[in-house]
């Protein structure tokens, strides 16, 4: 490790002891199946967003997914990129959701965890996205266009910011599975269904195959997500993962209702961890 | 390990859904790129169904209205279908039947590349599905009847600033949900390996025949070659064989739109800068934050806010130059090459005539120019009356 890379983590360590602790991603699965919400920063406004957070945090949830809004995200639905699109346009930055994350960070444990695109990383710096993300209290980041291929774009950076970069696993990884099982930290992503995100009325890929072919390699928690909106849907994926990740439904909420969302969300997020038995 | 790398440019930047998908497409061109059998029946495809080889035409006429160098005009608005997009579309999809494959999927933005896919689609029996932004469905609706013409269905994409890349993103989320019978027949030289490198070695054909036309016409290499350049795919292919040929300028027609000095150009190499989009490594137009900048240019085909990575490669070694050209000098290119040669090019290929009229006068009479015309202006016609004020329509 070099010297500048050590003052850095030493310099974020020092910032860190003035703030809550984060937990560890991994304990949020210890003893309980885990509830992840994802909401995008910025829609409509990053304080709701920060406001949204504490809610859900309160309300149950146990892991907070933040989507960092790309111009581009081609991994989303028309639901996630209406989302993105209404961000940008209320000119939401990189450093104003870092400066968001740690007035939250101020506030609770929670893991907090990124999604984005690795555009808005790379033009930002990697060096100097994870250590803004060490320093305001990231524990992970999911970026679906960086695969296993290429996860050596940032792999040791944001592990030397102790940051856990997420696995994402596909219907149609099949003889990848245990490639990219083995080295996941943190949680597996497990994309239920093909395409892209949004609310599905069913989940038709066997998972309890995929989960098993994980499950051979690794003790990484799975937490599943794509297409899950209702509490029964819920209870079903619980039964074989150790998480449940809502992202379109609680995004529609958001969209529907803007700045008087919180309400609604506490109720949604309440149910959704009630049917995670 | 990244595969597909242009220097520091390239590499396969796209999500675990495709990455399968991915690999069987690199998997079947490294197999049948070396395949007798398969490059036979590509070349018989390209000679008799889309008339190949392409004539490299001595421009007289311009040559000596211009008083410099001879200028060869290479003659892809000749192919079938009236641009170089058919010699990538021909390749990919008689690859896609190797592999079993049922539908193609592809984005288009000037509207030539969705043409080139829908005729091969209905050659070879594919259904074809064809995303384009609404703001080219409104300028390059002729294009749209002709892909319904041809049996495809055309799908409008509202996202974003509706133009090639927004039909881009739209076309990798089709594929994300139907993965199994369809591939993805990128139009240019661009997204993840193997795209870049598979397009361009059929695209290459270009260049492979320009370099032997030339030297039997005139016993000499050219001492320019000017192609535009948008992802770059008719670019490339016809610098690749002129690539070791040091002593050829090549030379890459970007979009300058109303000005590189205004928000409203798609200038990559002159305004853009390094990034991670579209499954590459390469030079973008984009903010601070890595957002991608909308991206203006009155030539559909060159509205892209990105470039190929080895077009990126080619810029950072120098082997290479890359111009801005504006919409006023394109306009002015493709009234000049229909008024003097009575060739309409596309709006596209008219920023690379707009750079021939800028460098011929300043070269010496022995030297050569080859401008590739990359495709014909029968779609432009109605878009460059109403650019010039006349009210017509298609």
């Amino acid at each position: 490790m070099n010297n500048t890379l050590k003052a850095n983590i030493i310099e974020a360590n020092i910032i860190e002891a003035n703030k809550i602790k984060a937990n560890k991603i991994s304990e949020i699965f210890a003893d309980q199946k885990a509830f992840i919400a994802f909401l995008t920063a910025g829609d409509p406004s990053l304080d709701k967003t920060e406001e949204f957070i504490l809610a859900m945090d309160a309300a149950g949830a146990d892991l907070i997914e933040i989507g960092i809004p790309f111009s581009d995200p081609i991994a989303e639905g028309p639901v996630i990129e209406a989302a993105n699109e209404r961000a940008l346009s209320a000119s939401t930055t990189t450093d104003a959701i870092f400066d968001m994350v740690a007035r939250v960070r101020a506030q609770t444990a929670i893991p907090l965890v990124f999604l984005t695109y690795m555009n808005p990383v790379f033009v930002y710096g990697v060096e100097r996205f994870f250590s803004a993300c060490q320093k305001n209290g990231i524990n992970g980041i999911i970026i679906p266009d960086l695969p296993f291929e290429e996860k050596g774009e940032i792999l040791s950076v944001a592990q030397a910011h102790d940051v856990d970069v997420i696995t994402l696993i596909a219907p149609t990884s099949q003889d990848r599975i245990q490639m990219l099982a083995r080295d996941a930290t943190g949680f597996i992503y497990l994309v239920s269904s093909l395409g892209v995100t949004g609310v599905r009325s069913e989940i038709k890929t066997d998972l309890a195959a995929i989960v098993s072919d994980i499950r051979a390699v690794t003790q990484t928690p799975i937490a599943v997500g794509f297409g899950i909106a209702t509490p029964e849907q819920a209870t079903t994926i619980a039964k074989l993962a150790d998480g449940v990740i809502v992202g379109s439904a609680i995004v529609r909420i958001i969209a529907e209702h803007g700045a008087a969302s919180t309400p609604i969300l506490i109720d949604y997020v309440r149910k959704m961890k009630a049917a995670l038995v | 390990m990244s595969k597909g790398k242009y220097g520091i440019h390239g590499g396969q930047y796209t999500p675990e859904t495709l990455m399968n998908a991915i690999i069987e497409v690199e998997k079947a061109y490294e197999h049948y790129k070396n395949d007798p059998a398969f490059q036979a029946e590509l070349t018989e495809l390209l000679n008799d169904y889309a008339g190949r080889p392409s004539r490299l035409y001595f421009a007289k006429k311009m040559t000596a209205d211009l008083g410099g160098a001879k200028i060869y005009l290479k003659r892809e608005d000749l192919n079938h279908t009236g641009s170089h997009k058919i010699n990538n579309v021909l390749g990919q999809a008689l690859l896609a039947k190797k592999m079993g494959k049922t539908r193609l999927i592809a984005e288009t933005g000037a509207g030539q590349h969705g043409v080139a896919t829908a005729t091969a689609a209905a050659l070879m029996g594919f259904e074809c599905e064809i995303f384009m932004g609404k703001e080219d469905t409104d300028r390059q609706a002729l294009n749209v009847f002709r892909m319904r013409l041809l049996g495809a269905k055309v799908h409008v994409v509202t996202s974003g600033t509706m133009t090639l890349k927004d039909a881009v993103n739209e076309t990798f989320r089709e594929w994300t949900t139907r993965v199994d019978d369809t591939h993805y027949v990128l139009g240019s030289v661009m997204g993840p390996h193997p795209f870049p490198e598979m397009v361009r070695d059929f695209q290459s054909v270009i260049s492979k025949e320009a370099r032997e036309q030339i030297l039997k016409k005139e016993g000499k290499l050219p001492s320019a070659v000017i192609a535009c350049v948008g992802g770059g795919s008719n670019a490339i292919g016809a610098f690749y064989n002129f690539i070791p040929d040091e002593e050829v300028r090549l030379i890459g027609c970007e979009a300058a739109g109303k000005g590189v000095d205004t928000a409203l150009h798609a200038a990559t190499i002159a305004n853009g800068s390094l990034g991670i989009f579209h499954g590459m490594k390469s030079y973008f137009c984009q903010d601070e934050y890595g957002q991608i900048a909308p991206v203006y240019s009155i030539s559909a085909g060159l509205d892209y806010p990105g470039i190929g990575p080895e077009h990126a490669h080619l810029h950072d070694t120098k082997r290479a130059e890359y111009v801005p050209i504006t919409d006023d000098e394109a306009v002015a290119a493709f009234e000049y090459l229909s008024r003097t040669e009575g060739i309409i090019p596309a709006i596209e290929s008219a920023h690379a005539i707009a750079y021939a009229m800028v460098l011929a006068p300043t070269m010496r009479k022995d030297e050569i120019i080859i401008v590739n015309v990359s495709g014909r202006g029968d779609k432009d016609v109605a878009a460059i009356a109403r650019y010039k004020g006349e009210n017509i329509y298609e």
